[in-house]
Protein backbone atom coordinates (compact mmCIF):
# COMPACT_ATOMS: atom_id res chain seq x y z
CA UNK A 1 0.00 0.00 0.00
CA UNK A 2 0.95 3.76 -0.76
CA UNK A 3 1.29 4.77 3.08
CA UNK A 4 2.13 1.54 4.61
CA UNK A 5 6.04 2.07 4.99
CA UNK A 6 5.02 4.66 7.54
CA UNK A 7 2.91 2.35 9.69
CA UNK A 8 4.49 0.95 12.71
CA UNK A 9 2.40 -2.17 13.37
CA UNK A 10 2.06 -2.41 9.59
CA UNK A 11 3.39 -6.12 8.89
CA UNK A 12 4.93 -7.03 5.84
CA UNK A 13 1.96 -7.63 2.88
CA UNK A 14 -0.83 -9.30 4.52
CA UNK A 15 -1.18 -11.98 7.30
CA UNK A 16 -0.55 -15.17 5.82
CA UNK A 17 -2.65 -17.04 7.96
CA UNK A 18 -5.18 -16.41 11.09
CA UNK A 19 -3.51 -16.51 14.34
CA UNK A 20 -5.38 -19.30 15.82
CA UNK A 21 -2.95 -19.52 18.70
CA UNK A 22 -3.72 -16.09 19.63
CA UNK A 23 -7.40 -16.73 20.37
CA UNK A 24 -6.72 -19.52 22.52
CA UNK A 25 -3.63 -18.11 24.40
CA UNK A 26 -6.08 -15.03 24.64
CA UNK A 27 -9.27 -16.95 25.66
CA UNK A 28 -7.19 -18.94 28.15
CA UNK A 29 -4.72 -16.05 29.80
CA UNK A 30 -8.02 -13.91 30.46
CA UNK A 31 -9.89 -16.66 31.94
CA UNK A 32 -6.56 -17.76 34.10
CA UNK A 33 -6.10 -14.40 34.78
CA UNK A 34 -10.34 -13.94 36.38
CA UNK A 35 -10.05 -16.96 38.47
CA UNK A 36 -6.67 -16.32 40.15
CA UNK A 37 -8.28 -12.34 40.74
CA UNK A 38 -11.32 -14.05 42.20
CA UNK A 39 -9.98 -15.83 44.18
CA UNK A 40 -7.08 -14.04 45.48
CA UNK A 41 -8.42 -10.40 44.97
CA UNK A 42 -11.90 -9.64 44.09
CA UNK A 43 -13.08 -12.61 46.60
CA UNK A 44 -11.45 -11.21 49.71
CA UNK A 45 -12.02 -7.72 48.66
CA UNK A 46 -16.02 -8.13 47.92
CA UNK A 47 -16.06 -10.44 51.73
CA UNK A 48 -14.85 -7.27 52.89
CA UNK A 49 -16.42 -4.69 51.73
CA UNK A 50 -19.84 -6.56 52.72
CA UNK A 51 -18.62 -7.17 55.97
CA UNK A 52 -18.32 -3.37 56.13
CA UNK A 53 -21.63 -3.15 54.65
CA UNK A 54 -23.15 -5.48 57.01
CA UNK A 55 -21.53 -3.65 60.20
CA UNK A 56 -22.63 -0.25 58.70
CA UNK A 57 -26.40 -1.82 58.51
CA UNK A 58 -26.06 -3.35 62.07
CA UNK A 59 -24.53 0.02 63.72
CA UNK A 60 -27.38 2.02 61.86
CA UNK A 61 -29.77 -0.26 62.88
CA UNK A 62 -28.18 -0.04 66.85
CA UNK A 63 -28.39 3.59 66.50
CA UNK A 64 -32.09 3.83 65.98
CA UNK A 65 -32.54 1.11 68.50
CA UNK A 66 -31.28 3.13 71.06
CA UNK A 67 -32.68 6.38 69.86
CA UNK A 68 -35.54 4.87 70.11
CA UNK A 69 -35.08 3.84 73.83
CA UNK A 70 -34.13 6.70 74.73
CA UNK A 71 -37.27 8.19 73.31
CA UNK A 72 -39.45 5.58 75.29
CA UNK A 73 -37.09 6.66 78.15
CA UNK A 74 -37.81 10.50 77.32
CA UNK A 75 -41.75 9.72 77.39
CA UNK A 76 -41.65 7.62 80.69
CA UNK A 77 -39.94 10.04 82.38
CA UNK A 78 -42.05 13.16 80.99
CA UNK A 79 -45.09 10.89 82.29
CA UNK A 80 -43.34 10.42 85.92
CA UNK A 81 -42.58 13.82 86.12
CA UNK A 82 -46.67 15.10 85.09
CA UNK A 83 -47.66 12.16 87.56
CA UNK A 84 -45.74 13.63 90.22
CA UNK A 85 -46.78 17.26 89.63
CA UNK A 86 -50.25 16.33 90.05
CA UNK A 87 -49.58 14.32 93.12
CA UNK A 88 -47.72 17.73 94.65
CA UNK A 89 -50.82 19.71 93.67
CA UNK A 90 -53.18 17.28 94.95
CA UNK A 91 -51.20 17.08 98.58
CA UNK A 92 -51.10 21.02 98.38
CA UNK A 93 -54.93 20.87 97.63
CA UNK A 94 -55.52 18.78 100.26
CA UNK A 95 -53.75 20.44 103.00
CA UNK A 96 -55.44 23.41 102.00
CA UNK A 97 -58.85 21.43 102.46
CA UNK A 98 -57.72 20.08 105.90
CA UNK A 99 -56.31 23.04 107.26
CA UNK A 100 -59.83 24.57 106.38
CA UNK A 101 -61.87 22.12 107.90
CA UNK A 102 -59.42 22.24 110.71
CA UNK A 103 -59.94 25.57 111.57
CA UNK A 104 -63.82 25.43 111.32
CA UNK A 105 -63.17 22.95 113.69
CA UNK A 106 -61.14 24.81 115.96
CA UNK A 107 -63.61 27.93 115.68
CA UNK A 108 -66.56 25.72 116.57
CA UNK A 109 -65.04 24.23 119.57
CA UNK A 110 -63.81 27.47 120.83
CA UNK A 111 -67.23 29.19 120.19
CA UNK A 112 -68.84 26.01 121.80
CA UNK A 113 -66.16 26.81 124.77
CA UNK A 114 -66.83 30.44 124.91
CA UNK A 115 -70.50 29.63 125.63
CA UNK A 116 -70.36 26.96 127.85
CA UNK A 117 -68.11 29.79 129.88
CA UNK A 118 -69.99 32.46 129.43
CA UNK A 119 -73.01 30.21 130.59
CA UNK A 120 -71.75 29.03 133.41
CA UNK A 121 -70.22 32.43 134.48
CA UNK A 122 -74.09 33.19 134.25
CA UNK A 123 -75.36 30.36 135.94
CA UNK A 124 -73.18 31.04 138.55
CA UNK A 125 -73.83 34.99 138.76
CA UNK A 126 -77.69 33.83 138.65
CA UNK A 127 -76.94 31.57 142.09
CA UNK A 128 -74.95 34.02 143.52
CA UNK A 129 -77.69 36.73 143.51
CA UNK A 130 -80.07 34.36 144.67
CA UNK A 131 -78.09 33.64 147.60
CA UNK A 132 -77.60 36.76 148.30
CA UNK A 133 -81.19 37.74 147.68
CA UNK A 134 -82.00 35.24 149.92
CA UNK A 135 -79.28 36.47 152.90
CA UNK A 136 -80.04 39.79 152.42
CA UNK A 137 -84.47 38.35 152.95
CA UNK A 138 -83.34 36.83 156.04
CA UNK A 139 -81.61 39.92 157.38
CA UNK A 140 -84.65 42.08 156.75
CA UNK A 141 -86.58 39.45 158.08
CA UNK A 142 -84.89 39.68 161.08
CA UNK A 143 -84.44 43.36 161.27
CA UNK A 144 -88.03 44.28 160.89
CA UNK A 145 -88.91 41.86 163.46
CA UNK A 146 -86.04 43.56 165.92
CA UNK A 147 -87.99 47.04 165.06
CA UNK A 148 -91.36 45.41 165.31
CA UNK A 149 -90.68 43.80 168.91
CA UNK A 150 -89.31 46.80 169.45
CA UNK A 151 -91.71 49.16 168.41
CA UNK A 152 -94.28 46.81 169.88
CA UNK A 153 -92.81 46.34 173.02
CA UNK A 154 -94.26 42.81 173.70
CA UNK A 155 -93.15 39.78 172.66
CA UNK A 156 -95.08 37.97 169.52
CA UNK A 157 -94.73 34.53 168.70
CA UNK A 158 -91.17 34.48 167.07
CA UNK A 159 -92.76 32.02 164.45
CA UNK A 160 -96.03 33.98 164.03
CA UNK A 161 -94.57 37.35 163.39
CA UNK A 162 -91.83 35.64 160.89
CA UNK A 163 -94.73 34.36 159.18
CA UNK A 164 -96.87 37.31 158.65
CA UNK A 165 -93.48 39.20 158.05
CA UNK A 166 -92.53 37.49 155.59
CA UNK A 167 -95.45 37.58 153.53
CA UNK A 168 -95.37 40.54 153.40
CA UNK A 169 -92.10 41.00 152.27
CA UNK A 170 -92.79 38.38 149.84
CA UNK A 171 -95.83 40.91 148.96
CA UNK A 172 -93.89 44.08 148.84
CA UNK A 173 -91.34 42.28 146.97
CA UNK A 174 -94.02 41.03 144.14
CA UNK A 175 -94.94 44.57 143.93
CA UNK A 176 -91.60 46.22 144.14
CA UNK B 1 8.80 0.66 9.09
CA UNK B 2 7.59 -2.79 8.16
CA UNK B 3 7.50 -5.25 10.60
CA UNK B 4 6.72 -8.41 10.99
CA UNK B 5 5.09 -10.54 13.30
CA UNK B 6 7.04 -13.25 15.27
CA UNK B 7 5.00 -16.00 14.88
CA UNK B 8 5.49 -19.41 15.34
CA UNK B 9 3.56 -22.66 14.51
CA UNK B 10 2.66 -25.30 17.39
CA UNK B 11 -0.08 -28.11 17.66
CA UNK B 12 -1.41 -26.59 14.39
CA UNK B 13 -2.13 -23.15 15.53
CA UNK B 14 0.13 -20.25 14.72
CA UNK B 15 0.80 -17.90 17.58
CA UNK B 16 1.89 -14.81 17.15
CA UNK B 17 4.56 -14.95 20.27
CA UNK B 18 4.52 -10.78 20.72
CA UNK B 19 0.67 -11.31 21.56
CA UNK B 20 1.01 -13.87 23.80
CA UNK B 21 3.89 -12.40 25.78
CA UNK B 22 2.25 -9.17 25.96
CA UNK B 23 -0.68 -10.68 26.78
CA UNK B 24 0.93 -12.33 29.77
CA UNK B 25 2.78 -9.18 30.89
CA UNK B 26 -0.81 -7.43 31.04
CA UNK B 27 -2.46 -10.31 33.02
CA UNK B 28 0.40 -10.14 35.42
CA UNK B 29 0.94 -6.54 35.65
CA UNK B 30 -3.27 -6.91 36.84
CA UNK B 31 -2.72 -9.70 39.12
CA UNK B 32 0.27 -7.85 40.84
CA UNK B 33 -1.54 -4.93 40.90
CA UNK B 34 -4.91 -6.80 42.65
CA UNK B 35 -3.41 -8.96 44.52
CA UNK B 36 -0.38 -6.25 46.45
CA UNK B 37 -3.41 -3.64 46.80
CA UNK B 38 -5.60 -6.51 48.50
CA UNK B 39 -2.90 -8.12 50.82
CA UNK B 40 -4.00 -6.32 53.81
CA UNK B 41 -7.65 -5.62 53.81
CA UNK B 42 -9.67 -4.25 56.79
CA UNK B 43 -12.91 -2.41 57.17
CA UNK B 44 -11.33 0.56 57.12
CA UNK B 45 -9.49 0.74 54.07
CA UNK B 46 -6.69 2.83 53.42
CA UNK B 47 -4.07 3.29 50.09
CA UNK B 48 -4.43 0.63 47.48
CA UNK B 49 -7.45 -1.27 49.02
CA UNK B 50 -9.40 2.26 48.69
CA UNK B 51 -8.56 2.41 45.17
CA UNK B 52 -9.95 -1.19 44.24
CA UNK B 53 -12.72 -0.43 46.38
CA UNK B 54 -13.20 2.94 43.53
CA UNK B 55 -13.05 0.14 40.89
CA UNK B 56 -15.33 -2.21 42.18
CA UNK B 57 -18.03 0.32 42.94
CA UNK B 58 -17.40 1.68 39.41
CA UNK B 59 -18.28 -1.26 37.77
CA UNK B 60 -20.88 -2.15 40.06
CA UNK B 61 -22.61 1.56 38.93
CA UNK B 62 -21.97 -0.01 35.24
CA UNK B 63 -23.83 -3.06 35.59
CA UNK B 64 -26.22 -1.14 37.68
CA UNK B 65 -27.26 1.67 35.40
CA UNK B 66 -28.49 -1.90 33.04
CA UNK B 67 -30.27 -4.30 35.59
CA UNK B 68 -31.04 -5.18 38.48
CA UNK B 69 -27.85 -6.27 41.21
CA UNK B 70 -29.49 -9.62 41.60
CA UNK B 71 -29.29 -10.37 37.69
CA UNK B 72 -26.14 -8.77 37.57
CA UNK B 73 -23.83 -8.65 41.08
CA UNK B 74 -23.01 -12.31 38.88
CA UNK B 75 -20.90 -9.95 36.21
CA UNK B 76 -19.37 -7.91 38.84
CA UNK B 77 -15.92 -9.77 38.62
CA UNK B 78 -15.94 -10.38 34.70
CA UNK B 79 -16.86 -6.74 34.74
CA UNK B 80 -14.13 -6.00 37.21
CA UNK B 81 -11.43 -8.22 35.15
CA UNK B 82 -11.96 -6.65 31.98
CA UNK B 83 -11.95 -2.88 32.71
CA UNK B 84 -8.88 -3.73 34.69
CA UNK B 85 -6.94 -5.96 32.08
CA UNK B 86 -8.14 -3.99 28.69
CA UNK B 87 -6.96 -0.59 30.29
CA UNK B 88 -3.49 -1.97 31.28
CA UNK B 89 -3.50 -3.37 28.05
CA UNK B 90 -3.75 -0.33 26.52
CA UNK B 91 -1.19 1.41 28.52
CA UNK B 92 1.66 -0.58 27.52
CA UNK B 93 1.81 0.18 23.88
CA UNK B 94 1.72 4.40 24.80
CA UNK B 95 5.14 4.59 26.25
CA UNK B 96 7.05 2.62 23.65
CA UNK B 97 7.62 -0.12 21.28
CA UNK B 98 10.32 -2.60 21.00
CA UNK B 99 10.83 -3.71 17.23
CA UNK B 100 13.57 -6.60 17.11
CA UNK B 101 15.19 -7.89 13.67
CA UNK B 102 12.29 -6.61 11.90
CA UNK B 103 10.14 -8.37 14.10
CA UNK B 104 7.64 -6.05 16.59
CA UNK B 105 7.53 -7.50 19.98
CA UNK B 106 6.43 -4.64 22.35
CA UNK B 107 2.80 -3.11 21.45
CA UNK B 108 -0.90 -3.17 23.27
CA UNK B 109 -1.99 -6.46 22.59
CA UNK B 110 -5.21 -4.92 22.17
CA UNK B 111 -3.57 -3.24 18.64
CA UNK B 112 -4.12 -6.41 17.39
CA UNK B 113 -7.64 -7.35 16.22
CA UNK B 114 -7.73 -10.64 16.74
CA UNK B 115 -7.20 -10.17 20.47
CA UNK B 116 -9.42 -7.42 20.76
CA UNK B 117 -12.51 -9.67 18.63
CA UNK B 118 -11.38 -12.37 20.75
CA UNK B 119 -12.49 -10.57 23.78
CA UNK B 120 -15.69 -9.25 22.10
CA UNK B 121 -16.54 -12.81 20.62
CA UNK B 122 -15.92 -13.88 24.56
CA UNK B 123 -18.67 -11.48 25.65
CA UNK B 124 -20.63 -11.79 23.41
CA UNK B 125 -20.86 -15.78 23.38
CA UNK B 126 -21.16 -15.23 27.08
CA UNK B 127 -24.04 -13.26 26.80
CA UNK B 128 -26.28 -15.97 24.73
CA UNK B 129 -24.74 -18.27 27.02
CA UNK B 130 -26.47 -16.62 30.21
CA UNK B 131 -29.39 -16.00 28.49
CA UNK B 132 -29.70 -19.68 28.22
CA UNK B 133 -29.06 -20.23 31.15
CA UNK B 134 -31.21 -18.15 32.96
CA UNK B 135 -34.33 -17.78 30.61
CA UNK B 136 -34.08 -21.39 28.96
CA UNK B 137 -33.25 -21.98 25.92
CA UNK B 138 -36.97 -21.62 24.11
CA UNK B 139 -37.51 -18.07 25.68
CA UNK B 140 -34.09 -17.37 24.29
CA UNK B 141 -34.84 -18.47 21.27
CA UNK B 142 -38.33 -16.67 21.14
CA UNK B 143 -36.33 -13.31 21.82
CA UNK B 144 -35.40 -13.64 18.90
CA UNK B 145 -39.24 -13.17 17.54
CA UNK B 146 -39.52 -10.09 18.96
CA UNK B 147 -41.03 -7.30 19.15
CA UNK B 148 -41.80 -8.22 15.85
CA UNK B 149 -41.35 -11.89 13.96
CA UNK B 150 -40.32 -11.02 10.41
CA UNK B 151 -37.45 -8.68 12.55
CA UNK B 152 -35.60 -11.98 13.49
CA UNK B 153 -33.34 -11.78 10.40
CA UNK B 154 -32.36 -8.10 11.63
CA UNK B 155 -31.96 -9.65 15.18
CA UNK B 156 -29.63 -12.08 14.11
CA UNK B 157 -27.88 -9.36 11.85
CA UNK B 158 -27.40 -7.49 15.43
CA UNK B 159 -25.42 -9.85 17.12
CA UNK B 160 -22.75 -10.24 14.42
CA UNK B 161 -22.32 -6.35 14.13
CA UNK B 162 -22.78 -6.40 18.10
CA UNK B 163 -19.74 -8.62 18.25
CA UNK B 164 -17.81 -6.17 15.02
CA UNK B 165 -18.11 -3.23 16.38
CA UNK B 166 -17.14 -4.24 20.57
CA UNK B 167 -13.79 -5.58 19.08
CA UNK B 168 -13.07 -3.43 16.07
CA UNK B 169 -14.24 -0.42 18.20
CA UNK B 170 -11.15 -1.48 20.85
CA UNK B 171 -8.71 -2.94 18.21
CA UNK B 172 -9.40 0.79 15.67
CA UNK B 173 -8.60 3.49 18.65
CA UNK B 174 -5.65 1.55 20.33
CA UNK B 175 -4.08 0.85 16.88
CA UNK B 176 -4.44 4.54 15.51
CA UNK B 177 -3.03 5.35 18.58
CA UNK B 178 0.04 3.44 18.55
CA UNK B 179 0.36 4.17 14.52
CA UNK B 180 0.44 7.75 14.77
CA UNK B 181 2.83 7.23 18.23
CA UNK B 182 4.64 5.07 15.57
CA UNK B 183 4.41 7.69 13.37
CA UNK B 184 5.55 11.18 15.66
CA UNK B 185 8.48 8.67 17.06
CA UNK B 186 10.00 8.16 13.56
CA UNK B 187 10.09 12.18 12.53
CA UNK B 188 11.78 12.65 16.09
CA UNK B 189 13.84 9.88 14.71
CA UNK B 190 15.10 11.59 11.67
CA UNK B 191 16.38 14.71 12.15
CA UNK B 192 16.87 17.16 15.36
CA UNK B 193 14.92 19.42 14.24
CA UNK B 194 12.12 17.27 13.63
CA UNK B 195 13.00 15.86 17.11
CA UNK B 196 12.53 18.76 18.95
CA UNK B 197 9.69 19.89 16.81
CA UNK B 198 7.63 16.32 17.70
CA UNK B 199 7.91 16.88 21.35
CA UNK B 200 5.13 18.64 21.83
CA UNK B 201 2.88 16.47 19.62
CA UNK B 202 3.89 13.28 21.21
CA UNK B 203 3.25 14.87 24.74
CA UNK B 204 -0.23 15.85 23.73
CA UNK B 205 -0.87 12.57 22.35
CA UNK B 206 0.35 10.50 24.66
CA UNK B 207 -2.07 12.19 26.95
CA UNK B 208 -4.68 11.51 24.59
CA UNK B 209 -4.05 7.76 24.33
CA UNK B 210 -3.95 7.51 27.97
CA UNK B 211 -7.37 9.17 27.98
CA UNK B 212 -8.62 7.02 24.83
CA UNK B 213 -6.96 4.35 26.94
CA UNK B 214 -9.38 4.39 29.82
CA UNK B 215 -12.48 5.89 27.76
CA UNK B 216 -12.17 2.59 25.54
CA UNK B 217 -11.78 0.22 28.78
CA UNK B 218 -14.85 1.75 30.46
CA UNK B 219 -16.60 1.77 27.28
CA UNK B 220 -16.13 -2.47 25.89
CA UNK B 221 -17.40 -3.04 29.62
CA UNK B 222 -20.26 -0.83 29.56
CA UNK B 223 -21.54 -2.40 25.98
CA UNK B 224 -20.75 -5.96 27.97
CA UNK B 225 -23.45 -4.86 30.65
CA UNK B 226 -25.92 -3.50 27.42
CA UNK B 227 -25.44 -6.57 25.56
CA UNK B 228 -25.81 -8.60 28.88
CA UNK B 229 -28.54 -6.71 30.28
CA UNK B 230 -30.46 -6.78 26.81
CA UNK B 231 -29.96 -10.94 26.33
CA UNK B 232 -30.73 -11.57 30.48
CA UNK B 233 -33.67 -9.38 31.11
CA UNK B 234 -37.11 -10.98 31.00
CA UNK B 235 -39.03 -7.85 29.73
CA UNK B 236 -37.91 -5.69 26.90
Amino acid sequence: MFLDYLVLNATEGEVKFLNTGDIFATLIIFIILMVLLKKFAWGPLMGIMKQREELIASEIEATENSRLESEKLLEEQRALLKEARTEAQAIVENAKKQGEVQRGEILTVAQAEANRLKESAVREIETEKDNAIAAVRGQVVSLSILAASKVLGKQISEEDNRALIEETIAKAGDAG
Amino acid sequence: MHHENPTIVWLGLTFNLSNVMMLLITAIIVLLIAVISTRRLSLKPTGMQNFMEWIMDFVKGIIKSNMDWGTGGRFHVLGITLIMFIFVANMLGIPFAIVIQGELWWKSPTADPLVAMTLAVMVVVLTHFYAIQMKGIKEYGKDFLRPLPFLAPLKVIEEFANTLTLGLRLYGNIYAGEILLGLLAGIGGATYLGFFGVIAPTLAWQGFSIFIGAIQSFIFVMLTMVYMAHKVSRDH
